[in-house]
């Protein structure tokens, strides 16, 4: 007779430790490779699964082994056909790994799946937030308890006494549990027969009634008040917290001064408002306004990767995210946040213009409103936290001195995105009720 | 197929079965005809075959816990490292992808020989399974002469259970990088962490261990760096004066030495005894699983092969029905599928087949021998007792020795091998021999050395240290054939090597057949 043993119920994810490590050991490949990731894919992708290579780096085991290319060797391979001894087959490519026995797919290069948590490390790494903000940002959704029904399990502050008691009624009936009231009655007529004088019809009668009485109180302690089984407690679903709609205007400068690095640091500065957005808001929509010296409104691809020549007239994007909001967002029903990237290269006389715009009209439909300018990082030296600075940086100092809610700021790094964000993260919890 | 929920059905079912004199019928398993199965197998094994098995534990496993168990190397014990976790998510993708299907059993060389039964197979599979693990392996790991004297299967859990603790306990006292560090250089080193030539010690008993260990950590707490300042003792002094010559210091050092992790553990000078622990570890797995690695074509054999005559034998008795039959031979042939050598799907020669096949040969050669055979085999051709014949073979053998010995030119003919020469500086392969009467020794020589791991895998030996000089650690490469290493792999592992050693290592490629020196490579010229 075997020993069996059911292991089926034992842990899982017993190699999830080990795989932490490994993570933790690619970390800086597999960084690099959610970055090309998010460079190439869409904003609203960065919220999820994501499939990554095998890192080479730091994550190869070497040992001695023989080199392919060198030395004689013999191949001892089953299923001939018409080979005769001195015969001369050509190698397969180089190196003949062709034929050569025992050639399986290296187990170095295969892709895997990384968890969102597990993308959103990477990706925020750089960004240098705050532990708490990644926290929040990782969590999927705010869930309230709802009332919905009953059960019959439950920790006991839920316990529903209607329900219970409703239910012990029903079964005290249908088990016929002695009354209070039948008892009370039987030890009534028991004293009156009691006090009255003996005689043997009362006596029988009393006896009667002595053990009617007991059969009645054995009863009532067997069929309980309250069973267990009548109890009921009251079921909670968590359901999403409702939350109202938001709409991401993005804007950027494509003229061909925005190059391949200006657009990276201006999709993450993107990625992270809509990251932000998404957790915040059930529905979220993004919508892509480039300009040069004309704006349009864009899809996803067109915004990142197609460039186009011309001037820089800022003011032409405003005018058309003023007319999409008109349009299509209105903003009681809508929250409405903006992010626009830009290197600071306007018209100067245009400048004016973009200041009376955002004051007149933007500032009060956004609840926020970020812009970055983004520089090359030698010119962060000279700038630092200078106020002088392109025509458009100037302009919208303006704004920001008259309007709360509106951020800018110079980024030359990954690191400096999130500062430009820091009241929003900040003023959290202000946010959630009015949301 | 979650058995609470099929067994009120297989009750009855089961009962109907005892009653038809089946073992099962249907697909559903429950642990009561798992064990009538076991017991009906194992009887006909010692009856028909003879076979002579440790006891038993079958354990029921989810498929996730079978990808948990092949990423550690198969055991269910083990201490935690990275590359475990990457060949984990390999696995996975595998299996998600449909690109391989998990083994429906594993089978661990201990005492009781424990076997995983995975519970998604069907009740047929698990006969199928229980004869080729419970009873096959197990009776090769039982009796087979690599496994009685190169490994403690009695130990073996036990012990594994000890390096999971000790490297827990490590991690938190130095820190997981420090701990993964060592881990990492001596993996590298695994393959030249066996002993191949002589027999390594046996596993210490826990209290053994425990004594070892509170004498080092005694050693540690009473350390004394005043004692380092005691003017040494007059032989001492001269034998450090006068350099005993090369000779001498490699007869102190039991020089050379093919086992560097164990040399490594011995003799380093930097380790720290926690260190020094950690690789003894890993060297007593590799250890463990080196007689596996030479036994591949004989173990798998002897299973197949005990599987396949068990099985046909219970349905011959009546005791399983065609339909479940059907099923196992239908996994059989699978199993020992074996395609040609320019088809797509050839991955080298599968050791199911080539076991099975060669082992049923010699049942054949045995009862019915042809002319051939008498002239190949004059020991067993015609003795009529191939139960013997096997089971002795089983014993005695390992692949290498069982190839050269058994393989017939039947079975050449049969699958139709023939020798490719590759030489790296032709452009071509040239074929050197096929089956015919001129081949047959070749091939069966060169198969068997295919399967020689002592002679494919890289000779590298330590040859000398200066303990007193420059220490360089010097290490040997025999290079046979021409065949050398493979460079950027060397390079890394050569760094492991120094991270162990502490000072510089030095490998010199040795020509075997002319003894000359082909390139040295120290790691003095490799970067970090």
């Amino acid at each position: 007779m075997p020993i069996f043993i059911d292991r089926r119920l034992n842990p899982k994810d017993k190699s999830l430790g080990n795989r932490q490590r490994f993570l933790k050991r690619a970390r800086e490949e597999l960084k690099r490779s959610i970055r090309d990731q998010i460079r190439t894919g869409k904003i609203a992708d960065v919220d999820a699964e994501h499939a990554v290579s095998m890192p080479a780096r730091g994550t190869a085991e070497p040992s001695f082994g023989d080199a392919k290319d060198s030395g004689k060797r013999q191949h001892i391979l089953p299923g001939n056909k018409h080979f005769a001894p001195g015969d001369r087959v050509p190698k397969p490519g180089q190196g003949g790994g062709g034929s050569s026995p025992g050639k399986t797919v290296s187990e170095d290069d295969f892709r895997f799946v990384l968890s969102r948590e597990e993308v959103l490390d990477l990706f925020f790494e750089d960004l240098e937030l705050p532990d708490m903000v990644k926290l929040n940002l990782k969590e999927i959704l705010a869930f309230k308890p709802r009332r919905a029904g009953f059960a019959a399990t439950g920790a006991p502050t839920n316990i529903n006494v209607g329900r219970t008691m409703r239910n012990s009624h029903g079964r005290r009936i249908a088990l016929r549990r002695p009354k209070q009231g039948e008892l009370d009655a039987i030890a009534e007529e028991l004293a009156i027969l009691e006090a009255e004088p003996a005689s043997a019809a009362t006596h029988q009668r009393i006896t009667a009634l002595r053990e009617e009485l007991e059969r009645l109180e054995r009863r009532r302690k067997r069929i309980a008040y309250v069973d267990p089984v009548d109890i009921r407690f009251n079921r909670f679903d968590f359901r999403p917290v409702p939350n109202a709609n938001a709409v991401m205007f993005c804007l950027m400068d494509v003229s061909g001064s925005m190059g391949e690095r200006e657009k990276d640091l201006a999709k993450r500065f993107f990625v992270l408002l809509h990251l932000f957005l998404k957790r915040r808001y059930d529905r979220t929509e993004i919508v892509f306004i480039r300009h040069t010296h004309e704006a349009q409104e864009v899809d996803e691809e067109t915004f990142f990767y197609n460039t186009q020549s011309g001037g820089t007239v800022v003011s032409t994007a405003l005018e058309e995210m003023h007319r999409i909001i008109q349009q299509r967002y209105p903003s009681n029903e809508w929250n409405i946040y903006a992010a626009q990237a830009s290197d600071g290269d306007n018209f100067v006389t245009d400048s004016e213009r973009c200041i009376g715009l955002m004051d007149s009209q933007i500032m009060r439909l956004c609840q926020y409103f970020a812009y970055v300018e983004i520089i090359d990082e030698r010119e962060s030296h000279i700038f630092g936290t200078t106020d002088n600075g392109t025509s458009l940086w100037r302009a919208y100092n303006a704004v920001n001195q008259r309007w709360p809610n509106f951020q800018m700021s110079r980024i030359a790094n990954a690191a400096d995105i999130y500062p430009v964000f820091r009241q929003l993260f900040a003023r959290q919890p202000a946010f959630q009720k009015s949301a | 197929m979650a058995n609470q929920t099929s067994k009120s059905g297989q009750t009855s079912k089961s009962g109907q079965a005892s009653k038809s004199g089946l073992l099962f019928s249907g697909s559903d398993w429950d642990f009561k005809t798992l064990s009538r199965a076991y017991e009906a197998i194992e009887a006909l094994a010692i009856e028909e075959l003879h076979l002579d098995v440790y006891p038993v534990q079958m354990e029921i496993i989810s498929s996730q816990q079978m990808l948990d168990a092949y990423s550690s190397v198969g055991m269910p014990l083990m201490y935690r490292h990275w590359s475990f976790g990457k060949h984990f998510l390999y696995q996975e993708l595998l299996y998600r992808k449909g690109g391989r299907g998990l083994a429906y059993e594993l089978v661990i060389n201990s005492n009781p020989c424990i076997v995983y039964l995975m519970e998604e197979n069907t009740m047929a599979l698990q006969a199928l399974v229980t004869a080729h693990a419970a009873l096959g392996h197990n009776h090769f790991f039982k009796n087979n002469h690599l496994f009685r004297q190169w490994t403690d299967a009695s130990a073996i859990l036990s012990y594994l259970d000890f390096a999971k603790g000790y490297i827990t306990r490590c991690e938190e006292r130095h820190g997981v990088a420090a701990v993964e560090a060592i881990l990492d250089s001596a993996h590298a080193l695994m393959e030249q962490g066996v002993f191949r030539y002589h027999r390594p010690p046996k596993l210490s008993s826990e209290r053994q261990r425990e004594g070892v260990r509170e004498r080092l950590e005694y050693e540690e707490r009473s350390y004394n760096d005043l004692w380092r300042t005691l003017p040494r003792s007059k032989d001492g002094d001269n034998v450090g004066e006068k350099d005993p010559g090369m000779a001498e210091r490699k007869k102190t050092l039991n020089l050379p030495e093919e086992n560097l992790l164990y040399f490594l553990e011995k003799n380093s000078l930097v380790l720290e005894p926690w260190q020094r622990e950690i690789i003894r570890i890993v060297r007593v797995v590799a250890q463990y699983f080196y007689p596996q690695r030479q036994t591949q074509v004989m173990n798998e054999g002897c299973a197949t092969f005990v599987h396949y005559t068990l099985m046909n034998t219970l349905f011959d008795r009546g005791l399983i029905t065609e339909g479940a039959m059907l099923e196992i031979l239908r996994n059989h042939s699978n199993v020992i599928f074996q395609p040609g050598f320019d088809d797509p799907r050839f991955s080298g020669i599968n050791p199911y087949a080539l076991g099975l096949d060669m082992m049923q040969d010699i049942q054949r050669i045995s009862t019915e021998p042809t002319a051939e055979d008498r002239d190949w085999f004059p020991d067993i051709a015609g003795n009529g007792n191939w139960r013997e014949t096997l089971l002795d073979a089983w014993a005695n053998h390992r692949d290498e020795s069982f190839i050269r010995q058994y393989l017939s030119p039947a079975l050449m003919r049969k699958w139709r091998f023939f020798i490719l020469a590759d030489a790296a500086s032709e452009p071509h392969y040239e074929v050197a021999s096929i089956h015919n009467e001129r081949g047959y020794e070749k091939i069966r020589a060169g198969l068997a050395h295919s399967y020689d791991i002592g002679a494919s895998r890289p000779d590298i030996q330590v040859v000398d240290v200066d303990l007193l000089g420059d220490r360089q650690l010097r290490l040997e490469h025999k290079v046979k054939n021409g065949i050398v290493l493979e460079e950027a792999s060397r390079d890394a592992t050569l760094r492991h090597i120094r991270r162990l050693w502490g000072y510089e290592v030095s490998l010199a490629a040795i020509d075997a057949q002319t003894g000359g020196t082909l390139n040295e490579r120290s790691t003095s010229q490799i970067g970090e």
